[in-house]
């Protein structure tokens, strides 16, 4: 049976309410959207991801922590696990931006990676 | 240190770095950034988040992510930079007397300055919280630097009051390190945060969002021990018997945001009583010959981009106005907020300023409008000098607008501009 189920896409600050008609997982027609919006839509049905930003322990850092986050959209059930995971995590500084800190993350395929350099204590030089 | 600089850009924020980078291409010789932290970067270093870069470069990036790009851009083109200093005054003749802990107190001269102190959150005095004054109330930008900079989680069991952006992105951050947000609370019939943060902070999480409703006492001694919740009618009255005791430890307040204009009004920089911004041209200068602004101190957006595009506008303007280039502000017309508008920004336009480029307007509307609207922008005699459709209008999103170089003809007659929105 198909059914008419509303998603509100974030793929962009409009947050436009998709009407999307499908059958299960199935979608047959996506309505009030746009081409990255039906794409959305799919994703939402079938593997919802999400980008995930958070911290990891720096070792000698300007500050104690750095800024990571999911190189890629990171499944969304699998978020609180990668929360876990990531406060494992600890890296030395000098950090450098796009370093990778968790290769793989949870065998997803997903690199966490800086979002920032993170100089030495005292070296402040950003 | 050298005194005299061209352009001096008071913050590091995105609108300042914007500001400082577009002052060099635009012809400044010596362009200096004061910060008052010991980085550069401004808010955006505590933003960790995503969904930076959306509308400029068509990209998600991190906050840090976009400040390093800037950051370095503008190191680059040999932007001078003073840190850990604070601004204690500005003149109208652009005399700016700072105090930093190497160098004492000095004075500097700049041929034009950019504000872009961007802007401060309400406290509790500020909305008149009534109940006891323990420990555990704070404003969510304050938790937002304690968890993603320093390194402290400031409760385990969350109320946030306020459906802000900052709230929303705080419920997320906070559940992700192992806190429980109880409940957000939104004295307001509608969201004022973007729909995307309602979605993916709030709904993932399964945080519940209650609108019309608010903390009626903050209950505990030495430390928050719970918040009483009540309904509201559309005068902000409580509603007698919808209480509801909410144990918690910590209060977050995402209650608004003031854009930061005490140096402002001491150079003489005249404020619009709606944005608490200064009045501001096409491009961003400020009543005070030479005085620009840009950023959130001007009003407060809810994209970055537009920050960094609003800096990059009054950089240019203070590099022109610097070098003595021609900055004709003979021929202005006042552009104002008409129906279900709040206010637009600038407040006036260059009537040649569509000769070289296009001018953009950014608006805030007054109620939400969940159909089809149509913004217009009239003259005096309600001709229509350009219009847009929207699919929706919400006050918790910007509405931005751009006047294109096709419109010159019909500014060229316009004593007056007003912009409004109707249903279509």
């Amino acid at each position: 049976m198909a059914e008419i189920s509303e998603i509100i896409c974030v793929t962009c600050p409009k947050g436009c309410v998709l009407k999307v008609k499908h059958e299960d997982k199935e979608i047959l027609e996506v309505l009030d959207g746009c081409k990255r919006g039906e794409d959305y839509a799919l994703c939402e049905l079938q593997d919802p991801r999400r980008m995930v930003a958070s911290t990891v322990k720096v070792r000698g850092g300007l500050h104690p922590l750095v800024p990571v986050y999911t190189r890629q959209a990171f499944p969304k059930p699998l978020i609180p696990q990668l929360a876990q995971e990531l406060r494992q995590v600890e890296v030395p500084a000098p950090v450098k931006i796009n370093q990778v800190v968790l290769a793989d993350a949870l065998g997803t395929g997903v690199d966490i990676v800086t979002s920032r350099d993170m100089p030495e204590r005292n070296t402040s030089s950003l | 240190m050298k005194q005299n600089y061209d352009v001096i850009i008071i913050g590091s924020g995105p609108g300042g770095l914007a500001a400082a980078i577009a002052a060099k291409e635009n012809g400044a010789d010596d362009v200096l950034i004061i910060e008052r932290d010991v980085e550069l970067g401004g808010i955006l270093v505590q933003c960790i988040h995503n969904g930076f870069g959306l509308e400029l470069f068509n990209e998600d990036m991190p906050g840090p992510t976009y400040a390093q790009h800037f950051i370095e851009k503008a190191k680059g083109h040999g932007v001078k930079t003073l840190m850990d200093t604070m601004v204690l005054h500005i003149t109208p003749d652009r005399k700016i007397y700072v105090i930093n802990k190497d160098r004492g107190y000095i004075t500097l001269q700049a041929r034009a300055i950019v504000l872009a102190m961007g802007c401060r959150e309400r406290t509790r005095a500020q909305i008149l919280l009534p109940g006891a004054r323990p420990a555990g109330v704070y404003t969510a930008g304050t938790a937002q630097r304690f968890v993603n900079v320093e390194g402290y989680m400031p409760g385990e069991k969350f109320v946030i009051l306020g459906s802000g952006d900052i709230g929303m992105i705080m419920a997320r951050r906070l559940t992700i390190e192992g806190a429980r947000v109880e409940r957000v609370l939104e004295i307001m019939p509608f969201l004022t945060g973007l729909t995307r943060n309602y979605v993916q902070c709030l709904l993932d999480y399964g945080i519940t969002l209650q609108k019309q409703r608010t903390v009626n006492r903050i209950i505990g001694n030495d430390r928050v021990e719970a918040i009483e919740a009540v309904s509201v009618d559309e005068n902000w009255h409580p509603i007698p018997g919808t209480n509801e005791l909410i144990p918690c430890d910590s209060l977050l307040l995402s209650v608004g945001l003031i854009p930061e204009n005490e140096l402002s009004k001491q150079a003489g920089v005249l404020l619009d009583p709606v944005t608490n911004g200064p009045y501001v041209d096409d491009r961003f200068m400020t009543n005070v010959p030479g005085i620009f602004a840009a950023g959130n101190v001007v009003h407060v957006y809810d994209l970055v981009d537009w920050v960094t595009e609003a800096g990059y506008v009054a950089g240019k303007g203070a590099a022109q106005f610097a070098k003595r280039q021609a900055v004709d502000t003979g021929d202005q017309v006042p552009l104002s907020a008409g129906e279900n508008i709040r206010y637009v920004v600038p407040h006036k336009l260059d009537k040649n300023r569509l000769a070289e480029d296009l001018v953009r307007l950014q608006m805030r509307v007054t109620t939400p409008i969940e159909k089809r609207v149509l913004v217009t922008v009239e003259d005096q005699n309600g001709e229509v000098v350009t219009k847009q459709a929207e699919a929706y209008a919400r006050p918790g999103e910007i509405l931005t607008l751009a006047i294109k170089p096709k419109a010159y003809d019909s500014i060229q007659k316009a004593t007056s501009l007003t912009v409004n929105l109707r249903e279509r």
